[in-house]
């Protein structure tokens, strides 16, 4: 790796505390994110991957400090921005912008489409009068809006149109790093084929690089360079897309990936499908946090966390089963 | 009654349903003239995107959609030669549940969060057969252990809200299925759901539907759905009906443009499994569905077809037969099928 990459998260955690009774003591703590680290290069797309609860999410909005992490960093270009005040913080956040899953209540009903697109440029003071004019217009063209729609309200436009319109907002700052979360997942496929094609012609055009939140394995396999998929608060498997869709090592990502309906009927597939419920991210299972639903569980996944470990060149597991070097066949019960 | 040779097989059987709701702005046409069959013991699915009328269409074969509403419905809805559409409220109420029921997306708001989930299966078998307080909830517990849901006998004592998403998923198939109806339709019942509680429902539906017999009718926007659980697909598009086939015809040689855009556009594996870095273009279908309160003429889907021709913004293209089994509703399905066999790799 040369020089720093454009983001760097280290052992980030993120622990809610739970209030209960009259005087919301707490009574416990939901491990939400727990201890993840990745980088991600400029120009790339890294995706977050995993089902509702494994943390993904949080991870995006730690990130943004949306969120204040409860331990660990976040390094945006080199500098810890995980500790900033809200005044130092400010001039960063120019850099990272992110779109959110639900076009729907994350405009704000009542400013224009035109204004809602402006308002991070007047916001930064980085454009007025005429010259602001211009580059909302720009945007607009550029996400494939039509120029008249400006004066529209949000309730106006289609799904994949707020979306379009989200996405131009997010562009305004000219940020080098999109947080997207679960972007869409709210749309109908024809639809989502016109946000995802937008999204990559973006990253080509400005060398974005997006932080890519979903749980739809197709998705994150059209999109992605590399993906990090999350079980219960940590990072599992990290690899590039080829080799993690090809060869998944870890047993969960192995088990998503059989679990997802593939559109073609006469593919019959051996299909893997776990048993029982993810537990509560309240009380983790010790060791492991998947064994208790993993096929291949040993005596020692139920007492010892196994680490990330990179087994083979860029490839990230933490799974027992999975020494560093190999062997990477089929595991068996 | 009828004497159509074949005609046994089939067990619901569904009629030029139209469901209008009337509003200030004029009528939305929800559902616009749907027709179709359902066989004993097979999974028809339907499929189309938001807004293409699936789920009204269920809800008005189930007639759950309330009057007051200003709708206005017509058409025909059979159940193994029952018509419904005629039915006084309390002789539907002896059939719904009971020889037809239906599961729903979010399995939090179709229970009933005050009453424990023994007591909702128990419910259906003391109305609809008679049992007595003991024996039907001895029957619920049963039921919760065909399901699957482990230690059922204190599982009937809890509440919905004590069960996780896909375990009370599976008390709305336990309380569908409780009397063994003969058709069982289930809207988007694992959207809702991550993809590994997803594929446990999936597998649960498919096994109990062979143990027991029970035709599914499964309405979902997942094409991988389509592929994974039914024998012949519907595709829904503005209120109508647009293609009909068994699933592999369907996907080796999808006759409507909107069927071949749908199945374009998902980004998916390649066949070999794994995909190269290069990330193509997803073919997209241009546009967006038309709004269902204006009377369409012609093609509903012409505005955002590739192929249209000026026939189909002028004409309505009928249900026409390409083959067995294999109907499209397109002026240009013949250009449509040789185009897609000369794309074809081979």
């Amino acid at each position: 790796m040369n020089a720093a990459p454009l983001l760097r998260v280290t052992d980030l955690k993120k622990h809610f505390p739970v209030h209960r009774g009259l005087l919301s003591r707490v009574v416990g703590q939901v491990y939400a994110v727990d201890g993840v680290s990745f980088d991600i290069a400029r120009g790339e797309t890294l995706c977050l991957v995993g089902e509702s609860g494994c943390g993904k999410s949080t991870v995006a909005k730690t990130v943004m400090r949306l969120l204040a992490p409860t331990a660990g960093t976040v390094s945006l270009d080199g500098v810890d921005i995980s500790r900033m005040g809200e005044t130092e913080l400010r001039a960063h956040r120019r850099q990272m912008q992110i779109v959110f899953q639900d076009p729907y209540s994350s405009l704000n009903p009542h400013l224009s489409a035109g204004a809602i697109v402006a308002e991070p440029l007047t916001n930064f003071e980085l454009a007025s009068g005429e010259e602001l004019e211009q580059r909302v217009t720009s945007l607009f063209e550029r996400v494939g809006l039509r120029i008249d729609a400006v004066k529209k309200y949000p309730h106006e436009f289609s799904g994949g149109q707020r979306q379009r319109l989200g996405i131009a907002r997010a562009l305004a700052v000219k940020p080098s790093l999109i947080v997207a979360d679960e972007p869409v997942s709210a749309l109908d496929v024809s639809v989502q084929a016109q946000v995802l094609n937008l999204l990559i012609d973006l990253q080509e055009e400005f060398g974005l690089a997006y932080l890519f939140v979903s749980h739809d394995l197709a998705v994150v396999e059209h999109i992605g360079h590399r993906v990090a998929v999350m079980y219960l608060g940590r990072i599992v498997e990290l690899a590039a897309n080829a080799d993690l869709f090809g060869n998944p090592l870890h047993p969960y990502s192995e088990a998503l990936l059989a679990a997802a309906p593939v559109p073609d009927p006469e593919l019959r597939r051996e299909r893997l499908v776990l048993q029982g419920d993810v537990p509560s991210p309240m009380t983790p299972p010790p060791g492991c946090h998947f064994h208790t639903r993993c096929p291949y569980v040993r005596e020692r996944c139920r007492t010892e966390t196994p680490q990330l470990r990179e087994v083979k060149p860029a490839h990230w597991v933490a799974c027992h089963l999975r020494p560093v070097g190999g062997p990477f066949g089929q595991l068996t019960q | 009654m009828s004497g159509v040779a074949g005609d046994q097989d089939v067990v619901l059987s569904v009629r030029d349903l139209r469901t209008h709701f009337l509003t200030r702005d004029g009528a939305v046409r929800a559902v616009d003239g749907v027709s179709f069959d359902v066989k004993r013991g097979e999974t028809l699915c339907i499929v189309g995107e938001s807004g293409c009328g699936k789920s009204v269409s269920a809800l008005s074969i189930m007639r759950l959609i309330p009057e007051n509403v200003g709708r206005s419905m017509a058409g025909s809805v059979r159940l193994e030669g029952t018509e419904l559409t005629t039915l006084s409220e309390r002789q539907m109420r002896a059939i719904r549940g009971n020889r037809i029921s239906m599961i729903f997306q979010e399995p939090m708001t179709s229970l009933n969060p005050v009453l424990t989930v023994g007591a909702q299966i128990a419910e259906s078998l003391r109305i609809h057969q008679r049992l007595h307080q003991r024996a039907a909830w001895e029957r619920a517990v049963e039921m919760l252990a065909m399901v699957r849901i482990a230690d059922p006998a204190r599982r009937a004592a809890d509440y919905p809200h004590q069960l996780s998403g896909g375990m009370r998923q599976r008390v709305m198939i336990a309380i569908a299925l409780a009397c063994n109806p003969q058709v069982l339709i289930a809207d988007e019942p694992t959207t809702a759901l991550d993809v590994t509680i997803q594929a446990q429902i999936l597998n649960l539906m498919l096994e109990l539907k062979q143990r027991l017999g029970t035709a599914i009718v499964l309405i979902t926007h997942d094409l991988g759905v389509v592929a994974e659980t039914a024998q012949r697909a519907i595709v829904m598009y503005a209120g109508r009906k647009v293609e009909e086939a068994p699933v592999a015809e369907l996907f080796r040689n999808p006759l409507h443009p909107y069927t071949r855009g749908l199945i374009d556009s998902i980004p998916r594996r390649t066949a070999a499994g794994r995909r190269t870095n290069i990330r193509g273009r997803l073919q997209e279908i241009s546009g967006i569905v038309p709004s269902l309160r204006e009377e369409i003429v012609g093609c509903a889907f012409a505005p955002r077809c590739s192929y249209a021709v000026e026939r189909c913004s002028l004409e309505r293209p009928g249900l026409d037969s390409h083959g067995p089994a294999h109907i499209a509703a397109c002026w240009e399905a013949a250009r449509v099928a040789g185009e897609a066999a000369r794309a074809a790799p081979q």
